[in-house]
């Protein structure tokens, strides 16, 4: 089956369910409240995103000076960084690291990179055990699934159901409180956190300036991964780069605002380097893998570049019709909603994709929630404008071609209308079944009967 | 001569990222004037840098420092930033308590540890938490100290983390940590309460400042990592009803001492 089908697929099953469309709703509404509320907490939040659009369009249009300035600093403080062109090249770079500390289990913060490129999947074949221990992503990885939203991974389910999971996984007793479902998760995560070797971090922003990167989250499971294991790994895209420290004071309440509705987010953490002399604690080496995999081609495409400027905050999914309906796995991608159908095409190919371009109604909701302003619905437009260009569609050109000559020509306009009076209604015989022409359209649409006399005939009974 | 895999990856992306730069990109907001320049070394002067009177250049500010009258604001004078960060804590469900002198700051500590029942301490050699942990030790709890190193397992069993900070940040209710100055990475992270020894003075209005304040005092020696604390641990990852302590602490105490 090919990645459309199966999203049209479990699209039309999903627009269905009543409780997940409820779900969500719940959620989501309780977000905008939120997010409202701390929208009001700007002075003028339409400037705040027109500085930060201006920011990451200076670090992504100058992204090679930028990379090389925050590589050189981590160097300089004994981080080892790995260049990755692929996804199966930052997947060796991490297993060689594993492999080479003798790893035995690993526990991993959050990190839609790891998702992108499959790296879970990579290290427990080779018999590594890996544990998500941000508390969504915990949930998603015990049902064997991938996060739902790249915010709030385990938003479409329930408290029974995580309940029921933890019972059947973990062997706790069921509950139908939220703070007792967390607390059963936090001790078996703690043990985790205390055993493993190698602890494994995403990253938000990384700071060429002063060749940090700074990790935004809010349960604390990020800066103990990054405090107790032996070896740390962060694994980021090479997008993530900001010129200087004192951005972070623009970017960090943008992102949890737009985000999540809060002021800031509970943890924010720039990490420089391993365990300093004199420090009590923190990993004795750091390896940053900067993974490309094809970002370099959406850079090459000036009218979408800014497609880069991402900060993987959420808002556009949020806001997305599509979204809100269809849910995060219909995507069938690590990056859903809007930013993911813009990025996916470019990052996985056209071809395959192009079906995400479809996936919008084109209100613009994303562009106008997006905290670093990509002009988000524009950029799905071009999508479906490059993939007919790649690969026109001939049934449709022809079609539209017939089109153009029956409508340039008046008698053929008038004698395409009488057929289509005469015939409309045997039309009735074979709606909705397979003979059907116009079956997409009309399995969920009425059919309004064609007007017995177009106007230009009822002007002419006039004169 | 074998060609290393690894640079070869390196110098391949910065290839690729070149390549792709030499056709330039719109600036964003359809034709908007810059805020202010993107002024950091490697760029190009910018569109919007421009001369003053006297034909000087103007210094251009990046767009994140004039984007900061657009933030939420700090306040002013002491009086408004104090009220912001009690606002703030008071939402963020951080205790804040203030005290007129050390004593009695102190008398407050062995109450709650009575209180909690503590069990053990956790904390590092600093000015504030020296002088707390000397008036705690009456009660001759177990208490782990830190600086150069320590047991993992023995923190765990910790009731309560005891640190100083380097500010507290009015905008956002935020307490700056790093791992030089306030006994680490997991000090602040691991025991169940997290207690905050400060002083007055340590109050900055907002993000930016906290920021100027720790590259002054620490550039380019920076320590390996430097925290905003805002609020106790918290998720909302279970249908989004907030739940306290999700790994870090649940409870979050800012001790405000002269
Ligand atoms: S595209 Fe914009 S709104 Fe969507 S996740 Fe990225 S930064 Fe947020």
């Amino acid at each position: 089956m090919t990645a459309a089908h199966q999203f049209l697929e479990q699209a039309r099953r999903i627009t269905r369910d009543l409780r997940h469309r409820g779900l969500i709703q719940t959620a989501l509404r309780k977000y905008e409240v939120k997010r409202d509320e701390k929208k009001l907490a700007f002075p003028d939040w339409e400037s705040a995103r027109q500085a930060a659009a201006e920011v990451k369009w200076d670090a992504i249009n100058h992204l090679d000076s930028y990379l090389e300035e925050f590589v050189a600093r981590l160097e300089a403080r004994g981080t080892r960084v790995h260049w990755a062109s692929t996804a199966a090249e930052a997947r060796d770079a991490i297993l060689g690291v594993v492999r080479d500390r003798k790893a035995k289990s690993i526990i991993k913060s959050k990190a839609m990179t790891a998702e992108e490129i499959h790296l879970n999947d990579a290290l427990e074949k080779e018999g590594y055990e890996v544990v998500e221990s941000d508390l969504g992503e915990y949930i998603v990885q015990l049902r064997h699934e991938p996060p739902y939203h790249i915010v709030f991974p385990a938003m479409h389910l329930t408290r029974d159901e995580i309940s029921d999971l933890f019972h059947r996984e973990l062997g706790s007793a069921q509950t139908r409180e939220p703070e007792e479902l967390t607390m059963i998760a936090r001790r078996v995560l703690r043990q985790k956190y205390i055993t493993a070797d190698v602890g494994i971090t995403g990253a938000n922003f990384a700071v060429a300036e002063t060749g940090m990167i700074s990790i935004t989250e809010n349960e604390g499971n990020a800066r103990l991964t990054a405090a107790l294991p032996r070896t740390m790994i962060t694994l980021l895209g090479i997008e993530k780069v900001i010129p200087a420290l004192e951005d972070l004071a623009l970017f960090l309440p943008m992102l949890a605002t737009a985000g999540a509705g809060q002021t800031l987010t509970g943890y924010n953490t720039m990490y420089s380097g391993p365990r300093q002399p004199g420090e009590a604690d923190g990993p004795e080496e750091w390896h940053v893998v900067l993974l490309d995999n094809r970002r370099t081609e959406l850079l090459a495409d000036p009218e979408q570049r800014d497609a880069l400027h991402c900060i993987r905050c959420g808002a556009c999914l949020n806001v997305c019709p599509i979204f809100r309906n269809v849910g995060g796995h219909t995507y069938g991608t690590a990056y859903s909603g809007p930013i993911g159908s813009v990025i996916t095409p470019h990052l996985r190919g056209l071809k395959d994709w192009k079906h995400l371009s479809g996936a919008s109604s084109l209100c613009g909701a994303c562009t106008e929630a997006c905290p670093v302003k990509i002009d988000l619905h524009h950029h799905l437009l071009q999508n479906r404008r490059n993939a007919v260009v790649e690969d026109a569609p001939v049934l449709e050109r022809l079609a539209y071609r017939l089109f153009a000559v029956v409508a340039n020509h008046p008698t053929l306009w008038q004698f395409a209308k009488e057929l289509g009076r005469t015939f409309q209604p045997f039309h009735r015989w074979i709606l909705r079944t397979k003979l059907d022409p116009a079956k997409a359209w009309t399995a969920t649409r009425d059919v309004p009967p064609m007007a017995e006399m177009s106007f230009k005939e009822w002007w002419r009974t006039r004169q | 001569m074998v060609e290393d895999p690894a640079m070869s990856a390196r110098e391949d992306i910065l290839g690729r990222i070149r390549e792709a730069l030499r056709k330039p990109a719109p600036f964003p907001g359809h034709g908007h004037a810059p805020t202010a320049a993107t002024t950091h070394s490697p760029a190009p002067p910018p569109a919007g840098a421009r001369s003053n009177l006297h034909g000087s250049p103007v210094i251009p500010l990046r767009p994140s420092v004039a984007a900061r009258p657009w933030l939420p604001p700090g306040g002013v004078t002491p009086a408004e930033q104090w009220d912001r960060f009690r606002t703030a804590s008071t939402e963020l469900k951080t205790a804040v308590e203030e005290f007129d002198s050390a004593e009695a700051a102190h008398a407050r500590l062995r109450e709650l540890a009575g209180e909690q029942g503590w069990s053990g301490i956790a904390s590092h050699r600093a000015p504030l938490t020296d002088a707390a942990l000397s008036a705690l030790s009456a009660l001759q709890l177990p208490t782990l100290l830190t600086d150069g190193g320590y047991p993992v397992n023995d923190m765990e069993k910790c009731s309560v983390g005891i640190t100083e900070c380097d500010a507290l940040v009015a905008q956002t209710g935020s307490i700056l940590v790093t791992s030089r100055s306030t006994g680490g990475r997991a000090l602040s992270v691991l025991p169940p309460h997290h207690l905050v020894l400060a002083r007055r003075a340590q109050l900055v209005p907002d993000l930016g400042t906290a920021l100027e304040q720790a590259k002054a005092r620490y550039a380019p020696h920076w320590p390996s990592m430097i925290s905003f604390i805002t609020g106790p641990s918290r998720t909302g990852d279970i249908e989004r009803i907030l739940v306290l302590g999700a790994h870090g602490p649940k409870q979050l105490t800012v001790f405000l001492l002269p």
